[in-house]
């Protein structure tokens, strides 16, 4: 315990890359929601026997644009968005930047999760909303989405467990927080005390962030 | 008042041509119930969405008081649909919503103020016996108060036209009747269209003012229950008055005739199995009998044997003197069901016990 306190590294360190971790979760899984919600409302909806098919459209979007981008290894990834993290924020380097790249990661993988979601919403309930004169539009908000609340809550915290894992990767390229510290101090300098510190702080992260997303999503659930 | 005219619903599968609906026509006047009742496959969910324009007939026309619905617009088909309120079979309510949140429903979409909205979830949950339940959620609720909600906010658009789409089929004995008895009321309170699609004799004997038989995308038979019933050749008389089926009796009367009767309206009144003993001096077997009231008359329809050697011909002659249908048939033993409209699967009239 004694050790855990006395070094030097952590002392320093520690508390910058918490902040720095958490900045990167936070930013990206505010852009991933942004971004990805619309984009699984659309994927879904214009899907084949959706609310208004285009199947062109569909094609390009849930292939070209998802599915490629899933299918690129996160790290590969990262690093070859740092131009347009360059672009955007004005610089590669720090969680700002980081949440760039991140956030375009995990956006598809969101999208898909909410495609999944919306699918699941009993078609008789949409039936009934167009029924009673719902536009489009009012059935994705007063039908397809409160209805899919809570799977969506639970797909959010997928996400943003995901995230922290991905955010440790981002750390190795200029990123920062806990990922670095565990690389930097814990890997490349044999520092045992960094490396398990950090690594409990991450599943500490992972396990508030999972038991807070499934009390969310519990207490929306009336079914 | 619904009228509906030659409707055609053609869908296309490939190159091939599925027709859903061959030329339905039916009318519906204000105030009355009809049932559409049929076998799965007979149209029957076709013909649903076709009216609530959830899909567009290929031809014919959907007449509602005088607006034709099936050449609205497209921009005017939601206000076309508010016309028709509509009961799911499984209620489809709003699992994220109180029973007052799925009743204001329809209102929100139309941006009703709030203290008008609220006024009328009350009023509404009032009148189809849910008061106090106004923030309970569906999954508190029973399959019968399920549908109650789903009634309530079906009438929250003040439709002229009520459908319901099997709207008892996932309810058992005692809340079916519940339901099918508010439906009624409300039919005569608010002076409902009810346009009822089921595929339960039960719902069609106990409110259904006509009936539509649908078998293959036609209307086979149809007409007021009390005519229809009194047909004893007709599939919906088999249907509404059905005979157990039974096996010939071993032992009994020697092979005689064997008549059919069936008698309605005033000629129930009379006793007629005795006076036919006491006219022609013959004794008489009862093989299966079934005696209903329906649309509020008496009806029987009975499987009689007479005794060998009988002029049946004057007793089937003497029998339609009196008003009273009857035929000779060939068989003492009931047939299973005609393979007209049987149902596709074996197992389906042994679950329902209906259609027989």
């Amino acid at each position: 315990m004694n050790e855990i306190f006395s070094n030097p590294v952590l002392a320093k360190a520690l508390p910058e890359a918490i902040v720095e971790t958490l900045q990167m979760v936070g930013i990206s899984a505010f852009f991933t929601v942004l971004v990805g919600l619309p984009l699984g409302v659309f994927l879904h909806a214009t899907a084949p026997g959706g609310l208004r098919p285009m199947p062109v459209v569909n094609r390009i979007v849930s292939d070209i644009v998802v599915n490629i981008t899933r299918s690129i290894p996160f790290a590969i990834l990262m690093v070859a968005l740092i131009p347009l993290a360059r672009l955007l924020v004005g610089t590669s380097l720090g969680p700002v930047a980081a949440s760039v790249s991140l956030s375009i990661g995990t956006i598809p993988f969101f999208a898909r999760l909410v495609e999944a979601c919306l699918r699941d919403v009993h078609h008789g309930k949409i039936d009934a909303a167009q029924v009673m004169g719902s536009t489009r539009m009012q059935v994705i908000n007063k039908v397809m989405l409160p209805e899919s609340l809570p799977a969506l809550v639970a797909a959010a915290t997928t996400t943003v467990v995901t995230l922290v894992g991905y955010s440790a990767m981002a750390g190795l390229v200029g990123g920062g927080g806990l990922g670095k510290l565990a690389y930097n101090y814990g890997f490349q300098r044999f520092d045992v005390t960094v490396m398990i510190v950090t690594i409990v702080l991450i599943i500490v992260l992972v396990q508030v962030i999972q038991l807070t997303g499934e009390w969310i999503s519990r207490s929306l659930d009336h079914r | 008042m619904i009228t509906v005219t030659d409707l055609r619903k053609v869908y296309r599968q490939g190159k091939k041509e599925v027709v859903a609906l061959d030329g339905v026509t039916l009318s519906v006047p204000k105030g009355s119930i009809h049932g559409i009742i049929g076998h799965s496959g007979a149209g029957k969910s076709t013909l649903v969405r076709c009216l609530t324009l959830l899909d567009r007939p290929t031809s014919g026309s959907v007449n509602i008081d005088g607006t034709e619905l099936s050449s609205v617009r497209d921009s005017e088909i939601r206000a076309a649909r508010r016309r028709i309120g509509m009961v799911f079979q499984h209620a489809n309510l709003m699992d994220s919503r109180t029973a007052a949140g799925n009743v204001a429903h329809p209102l929100e979409l139309v941006k009703t103020p709030k203290d008008k909205t609220r006024a009328k979830v009350a009023e509404l949950l009032k009148l189809v016996g849910l008061e106090g339940f106004e923030n309970a959620y569906p999954s508190q609720l029973s399959g019968g108060q399920r549908q109650r909600v789903g009634i309530a906010r079906a009438l929250a658009s003040d439709p002229d036209v009520l459908l319901c789409d099997e709207p008892t089929s996932a309810l058992d004995p005692a809340t079916t009747d519940e339901i099918l008895d508010l439906i009624q009321d409300l039919t005569r309170r608010l002076q409902l269209t009810v346009l009822i699609i089921t595929h339960e004799m039960h719902v069609v004997k106990r409110v259904c003012g006509s009936v539509s038989l649908l078998a293959r995308g036609r209307v086979v038979e149809a007409g007021e229950l009390a005519d229809v019933a009194a047909e004893l050749d007709s599939k919906l008389a088999r249907a509404l008055l059905p005979l157990p089926a039974s096996e010939p009796i071993k032992g009994a009367l020697q092979a005689g005739p064997v008549l059919e009767i069936l008698f309605s309206g005033e000629s129930a009144k009379e006793p007629v199995l005795t006076s036919v003993a006491r006219h022609f001096d013959i004794d008489l077997n009862v093989l299966a009998g079934s005696v209903e009231t329906l649309a509020g008359q008496q009806f029987g329809h009975l499987r009689v044997q007479l005794a060998e050697n009988v002029d049946y011909d004057s007793v089937v002659g003497y029998l339609r003197d009196r008003g009273i249908s009857a035929k000779v048939v060939d068989t003492a033993v009931v047939p299973s069901d005609p393979a007209d409209f049987a149902p596709e699967t074996p197992g389906f009239a042994a679950e329902t016990g209906d259609l027989k």
